[in-house]
């Protein structure tokens, strides 16, 4: 009897918790317990993870509007991610720098990302059914497109021009302008260092990025405030039950422009933050692919196709990028000269995604 | 789902159905033209050579994207995996260090099971995923290229010992180079296995083609004329048909006795060239079997098709199958021609270039045939060598050109896909009116 009881409640808690959210998770930890064995410093392993989740955050924050939608993870976030490095190279343009010069990008992004996030939400509605799809060679098609302005618009800052010629750098390094690390020094401390517990601005130990951690929880603040609102909640509902919202008077239409320009913008601020975490900007094809590291963090973080939480996004970047930092140096160690991490990082990323397409409803039959 | 003419449903004219029907083969169309409009760099020699070389290369893969359609599972990007099974086979073939006809013959026979194994699998995936299948095809493609480089990073050389001194295998013994040299025909290899068994002139072919096509329409008038109402042709593009073959034959009768410079265009491979027609009357044919109708019949509606006692599961199984194992001989067909084996990116590309050159010919993701797929595959090729050539002299930048030329293969995807989704549902909310 207590048996039987018991066995419900581990069942309950998986169900909870979610299976590829464990089985993965357990997989970082005996990582990080190899690791640890092999006498990797878990210090660093784990600061790295902090700065490339707090990196990445906002990018996969950017899924939670569209799967509550109903238009499915977005995987058009290289639009966003477009209009995002658009703004930051008006900003460098302009003559800014430090923190002007991320004021200024962030307020551009905001500005291309809604007119975009529009015409973008626009497009998803003319194509119900098959978004994903089309959403993928959406965002495909813009970063290839965007590689003939990055070319041929004549801008004039020596910071990220070629030397000889016209065009753009393929990566412009932040520092020139001020805005390496700018948010990720803000504040920041370290744990465990060599000076003490706690040191403010220490550079050994497990280094908390506090002005990157600070923007990544006020937008998830934000998103998670907005799907408590009345637009935020119409939104919800159309995405769960179409025809329910429909007869509820609400504008399905309109609930899913609103929530693709949301995601359009966290992908653009997202990419800012990225940079300046990274301290350079890539452009022309590096944006290509960025949209898949994002939508398998969401899944992993236990969202599904069609529902997604703010808690599912700080989950999930936390575990995948835990993942990897951590499976590249054990890796390196056991199987010297192979490249197993980014063939590890291949499989899981897509196979979560195919994991998460076997569970969607839909289709003929 | 929505195989009634368009027009019919919209009630619009017939023209705009057709301008929006034909608008991204017109697109290249127009593209190609003022390609050779601008750039005086390209000659006609220079263009037909490469045209030549590059539709021979590409045109079986192309065509294994036909059944997956035709049975409803939309634009099969999976043929990634069929691209890998014909890389595996050759690696092994090349590991052994065979090579001429007979080793050719026994890469395609190797790639057989291993590509129907693999196809079997990505069929299960589509049945799982229904309604989803060309994303999760899109995604299958990239996980499985992580199992790929395991298998050829790291367990050929860790698991399966090797030489370290072969050349196909890097210096510390573990895992295959980055290129790999296929030894040419001569020297017992794999390059050009297939093209050098016997090459006939350009002009030669394309006279043999026209001469056919002449056949081809006044077989069918005579057909016509013995029973009119059993075999119906039309009239008009039979004309334009006779036309066209009678002025090519003309142009190519000229060239070949007054040995003009068309001669000195790159001679064409003859059993290449009867492998990409046989599988053309092969996707023609198989529509006339039982099989072929339970394709359609799934494509059409997958629940009719239940009904009528068709196990629809296994029929888009089999089509995943059969579209896998024909883009694995492809692959094969395409990197004898190409002579190195670049292991870990040769195959990466081709389910977005073929997917595109399907989709430029005039096909959606509910309606591919054999001519979309020889007219995109000319068409495309065509675009990809012009689009550099217009990058340099409209803007004196041949990377612009390469650039543009990325954006429209996605470009082009996109906007196919999209016009079809967007077309079909207005269409059914006419139906729903």
């Amino acid at each position: 009897m207590v048996q039987a009881k018991d066995k419900k409640t581990t069942k309950n808690i998986i169900n909870k918790i979610g299976l590829p959210t464990l089985i993965i998770g357990t997989f970082w930890i005996i990582l990080l317990i190899m690791g640890g064995a092999l006498g990797i410093s878990i210090k660093t392993l784990v600061s790295d993870t902090i700065k490339r989740a707090g990196m990445n955050g906002i990018l996969v924050l950017a899924m939670v509007p569209s799967i509550q939608s109903g238009t499915g993870p977005n995987f058009a976030l290289p639009v966003g991610i477009v209009c995002g490095l658009f703004a930051i190279v008006w900003s460098i343009e302009f003559g800014f720098t430090g923190w002007s010069w991320l004021f200024v990008a962030i307020i551009l992004a905001i500005i291309f990302a809604v007119i975009v996030g529009y015409f973008y939400g626009r497009l998803l509605n003319a194509v119900k059914g098959s978004e994903m799809t089309i959403a993928t060679y959406t965002g495909f098609s813009i970063v290839a497109f965007m590689c003939l302005p990055w070319l041929m618009i004549p801008f004039k800052s020596t910071n990220m021009g070629w030397f000889m010629g016209t065009g753009l750098r393929e990566t412009i390094q932040l520092d020139a302008i001020g805005g390496q690390h700018i948010l990720s020094k803000f504040l920041s401390f370290s744990l465990f260092g060599e000076d003490g517990l706690i040191t403010i601005g220490g550079e050994s130990g497990i280094i908390i990025p506090t002005g990157m951690l600070l923007i990544f929880f006020l937008c998830c603040f934000i998103v998670w405030v907005y799907f408590r609102s009345k637009s935020g909640i119409a939104i919800s509902a159309g995405g769960s039950n179409p025809m329910f919202a429909q007869s509820s008077g609400i504008n399905i239409d309109r609930c899913r422009i609103k929530a693709n320009i949301l995601s359009t913008v966290m992908g653009a601020i997202g990419i800012i933050v990225y940079s300046q975490g990274y301290g350079y900007t890539q452009l022309y094809t590096a944006p290509l692919m960025m949209a898949f590291p994002a939508v398998a963090a969401v899944l992993i973080g236990g969202a599904t196709a069609s529902r997604a939480r703010v808690s599912h996004v700080i989950i999930g970047v936390i575990i995948y990028q835990g993942l990897f930092t951590t499976a590249l140096p054990v890796a390196n160690q056991m199987f010297e000269g192979t490249d197993l991490s980014e063939i590890l990082r291949m499989v899981i990323q897509n196979g979560i995604i195919l994991y998460a397409l076997t569970q969607v409803k839909g289709g003929d039959k | 789902m929505n195989n009634i003419n368009t027009s019919e449903r919209l009630k619009t004219t017939k023209a705009s159905t057709w301008l929006a029907d034909n608008i991204v083969t017109l697109i290249f169309v127009a593209f190609t033209l003022f390609g050779f409009f601008v750039s005086d760099g390209v000659t006609v020699n220079f263009f037909l050579t490469e045209l030549s070389s590059r539709f021979f290369r590409n045109a079986f893969l192309v065509l294994s994207l036909i059944i997956p359609v035709v049975a409803g599972l939309g634009l099969n990007f999976g043929i990634v995996v069929g691209a890998m099974a014909g890389q595996i086979a050759i690696a092994i073939v090349r590991f052994f260090e065979l090579g001429g006809v007979s080793g050719l013959l026994l890469t395609m026979f190797l790639a057989l099971p291993i590509a129907g194994l693999f196809g079997y699998f990505t069929g299960n995936l589509y049945n799982k995923t229904r309604g989803q299948e060309m994303i999760a095809s899109l995604i299958v493609g990239f996980f499985a290229n992580g199992i790929y480089q395991f298998l050829f990073l790291v367990v050929v050389g860790v698991i399966i010992k090797v030489p370290a001194n072969h050349p196909m295998i890097k210096p510390d013994g573990v895992g295959v180079r980055m290129s790999v040299d296929l030894v040419s025909y001569e020297d017992g290899g794999l390059k050009y296995a297939l093209d050098k068994i016997w090459e006939i002139p350009f002009m030669w072919a394309i006279l043999i083609l026209f001469a056919f096509i002449l056949l081809l329409q006044v077989w069918k008038i005579l057909r016509n004329k013995k029973n009119p109402v059993l075999y119906r042709y039309n009239k008009t593009t039979t004309l334009l048909y006779i036309i066209l073959s009678v002025v090519m034959i003309g142009i190519s009768i000229y060239a070949i006795s007054t040995n003009s410079t068309l001669m000195m265009v790159r001679k064409v491979p003859v059993i290449t060239s009867i492998l990409i027609a046989a599988l053309c009357l092969f996707n023609e044919l198989i529509l006339k079997t039982k099989l072929g109708q339970d394709f359609r019949s799934v494509g059409q509606s997958q629940h009719i098709a239940e009904v009528s006692g068709i196990n629809v599961d296994q029929t888009r199984i089999i089509a995943t199958i059969m579209s896998t194992i024909f883009a694995s001989w492809g692959q094969i067909m395409y990197l004898q021609n190409m002579g190195t084996l670049n292991t870990y990116g040769a195959h990466t590309q081709i389910g977005m270039f073929s997917v595109a050159a399907l989709l430029v010919g005039g096909a959606s993701t509910q309606k591919a045939g054999v001519k979309h797929a020889i007219i995109g595959t000319l068409l495309f090729n065509s675009m990809f060598i012009m689009s550099p050539e217009i990058g340099l002299s409209l803007f004196g930048n041949a990377l612009l050109g390469e650039y543009f030329r990325t954006f429209m293969v996605y470009g082009v995807i996109g906007l196919a896909l999209g016009l079809h989704v967007w077309r079909t549902n207005k269409s059914n909310e006419i139906t729903l009116d």
